[in-house]
């Protein structure tokens, strides 16, 4: 550590202005604007509180939100089990182990492309290669994109099919379980399920809440796959949030109600990340923890 | 007597303990065997979609939806051949180019300004250190979609507009905080005795920085330029709002109004575009793998 801290000061001075510039400014703005109507041409009029009186009656604002909750809270366990299930499978000593892990990571590179999410409409549309699968056994085609159901479950899984970033870290985490601990609870007699429960995953529990907090994040801003797959729809049952705030803005060019809808998704977050933190001294224990139930 | 006694003893355990083995070899048999079926049943999902995209671009366009077979009973060029040349006055190949005009600033941008920002917060005191810390762990947690339009505006009033630069000038700032966070959490986890020594020589910080930080960052800076180069090249969002004449359209752009405008028609062409376009993220990734997994890995020992 070094004592300088004018020098300190200047080495960090291009976050500082970054951080004022594209973050802070723009972050206190998007409040400020949420209290205007502007499009872009007449200069913005101050309306007050009038974007967010609108919303309380805005049917697709309500849509909208439900539709990011069911995205949310299907894709999420969904991914995370799955991850941590295929790092616990991986986790033994096996050959072409890294093989394993370079094909599930590929997705992951390549999950929020364009280019993945028109293979995903290659693969969902009406005459495209699920339906040719089913075909095979009988089943008359579906269509996915088409019906509300499973429209959301096509998006879904695209996220669910990126599940190898989560699970390389699962499985970093894994490894690092000491394996006196297993020894122990095996001289114990302790059965493998209970080795699992008692010791795997409260040891990892840092790197599970890690995973949730940073998946979840990204989930309620999810913006390409639905945008490209479906277009939000059909009749608006894959138009998530992100979605109504990018048209709002950029393409009905309401830049006011665009900013509040914006803010009431940070405040969503926001809400939903202080939760789990909160929540997370309950659950999560770190190395040399004193505190929390099962005492780490 | 305490001899015979015990041989027989371990004569009776040893049957005992070779049953044991075997049981236990057969059980860990199965297991590998039931491991190994879920893994193979995973990779395939993971990588029929792909092998399939491939091959589809290599079908005739009637072949595509026939078959899920992925070697293409017509092989033909021409998807790619008129995938290429694109329903617009340029080729795919612009496209391409235009890609690398933002990314490759991007990802310089980023690892020069996280570097250096990293090196500031783990060396350093500073004054309001605590909290520059938690707004830069603020800033990883914060939805960039609450600071889209005036970031919008803002380049607007700078006449940025349909240029590069909003894409890649923020990254001159370190403002995307989970680089320079793992860059921090890397550097607080290596030993400072070889700084202390190349001060006692009379280093200043910059050649600290640039003689021994750098070259022992090296791995982790190297998964830095991976990761921005993956989510540049893929990011969509960004040239959607910023760039909108076609002759500036990046791959993303140009691939979604490949399928706005042909609509299920040509999948082989669409198809085929879009395998190019995920060449350069795999291409990288595989060549950088196995940088990034020692760096991840064995990155401090070998410093």
């Amino acid at each position: 550590m070094y004592e300088n801290q004018k020098l300190g000061l200047a080495y960090i001075s291009p976050y500082i202005i970054g951080l004022i510039v594209f973050t802070a400014f723009p972050f206190i703005s998007s409040l400020i604007i949420s209290f205007t109507d502007y499009d872009l041409i007449n200069t913005p009029s101050f309306v007050g509180l009038d974007n967010y009186a609108y919303m309380v009656s805005d049917d697709t604002f309500y849509k909208s939100l439900g539709v990011t909750f069911a995205y949310v809270f299907l894709t999420i366990p969904l991914k995370l089990s799955f991850a941590l299930f295929i790092a616990f499978v991986l986790n033994f000593k096996l050959r072409g182990i890294k093989a394993f892990r370079t094909a599930y990571y590929i997705p992951s590179i390549l999950g929020s492309s364009v280019a993945i999410a028109v293979l995903w409409r290659a693969i969902f549309s009406l005459d495209g290669l699920l339906n040719t699968f089913i075909g095979y056994v009988g089943i008359p085609p579906v269509a996915w994109l088409g019906e509300p159901h499973f429209a959301m479950l096509s998006v879904t899984l695209l996220r669910v099919w990126q599940f190898g970033s989560a699970m390389v870290i699962f499985l970093a985490a894994l490894q690092s379980v000491p394996q006196s601990q297993y020894e122990a609870a095996m001289i114990d007699g302790a059965s493998k399920w209970h080795m699992f429960t008692k010791i795997t995953i409260p040891l990892i529990t840092p790197v599970i809440f890690f995973n949730f907090i940073m998946q979840t994040t990204q989930a309620f801003q999810e913006f390409t796959a639905p945008y490209v797959i479906t277009a939000g729809g059909p009749a608006k049952s894959t138009y998530l949030f992100s979605l109504y705030i990018y048209e709002t803005a950029f393409k009905y060019f309401d830049m006011g109600y665009g900013s509040a809808l914006a803010w009431v998704l940070f405040v969503i977050v926001g809400i939903f990340t202080g939760i789990s933190f909160k929540s997370s001294k309950y659950w999560v224990f770190y190395s040399g923890d004193k505190g929390g139930k099962n005492g780490g | 007597m305490a001899g015979e006694n015990m041989s027989t003893v371990s004569a009776y355990s040893a049957m005992q303990i070779n049953k044991e083995v075997k049981r236990t070899l057969r059980k860990e048999r199965i297991n590998s065997y039931f491991r190994y079926f879920v893994l193979i049943l995973t990779g395939i999902f993971m990588l029929y979609p792909l092998a399939w995209m491939i091959s589809a671009s290599f079908k005739p366009n009637h072949e595509i939806f026939t078959s899920m077979s992925l070697i293409p009973k017509d092989f033909s060029w021409d998807g790619f051949i008129n995938g290429w040349k694109t329903g617009t006055e340029y080729t795919f190949g612009r496209f391409f180019l235009n890609t690398f005009m933002y990314v490759i600033p991007k990802v310089i941008l980023t690892v020069i300004s996280s570097t250096i920002v990293a090196f500031g917060f783990a060396r350093f005191e500073i004054p309001f250190k605590k909290f520059w810390f938690t707004t830069l762990i603020a800033t990883i947690l914060l939805p960039q979609s609450v600071l889209l339009i005036p970031q919008y505006l803002m380049f607007r009033e700078m006449g940025m507009l349909d240029s590069y630069m909003p894409l890649y000038l923020p990254m001159a700032f370190a403002t995307q905080g989970f680089f320079v966070f793992m860059l921090i959490q890397f550097l607080r986890g290596l030993p400072t005795d070889m700084e202390e020594a190349a001060m006692i020589d009379g280093c200043n910080s910059f050649q600290l920085l640039w003689y021994i930080i750098v070259p022992i960052l090296k791995p982790a800076i190297i998964s830095v330029a991976l990761f921005q180069f993956m989510w540049s090249v893929n990011d969509f969002l960004g040239p959607l709002i910023y760039i909108s004449s076609v002759e500036k359209y990046p791959i993303a752009l140009a691939l979604k109004l490949s399928i706005d405008v042909t609509e299920a028609a040509n999948w082989n062409e669409i198809l085929a575009m879009a395998s190019i376009a995920i060449v350069p993220s795999i291409v990288v990734f595989l060549i950088a793998q196995n940088y990034f997994i020692e760096g991840v890995t064995a990155g401090g020992v070998k410093g």
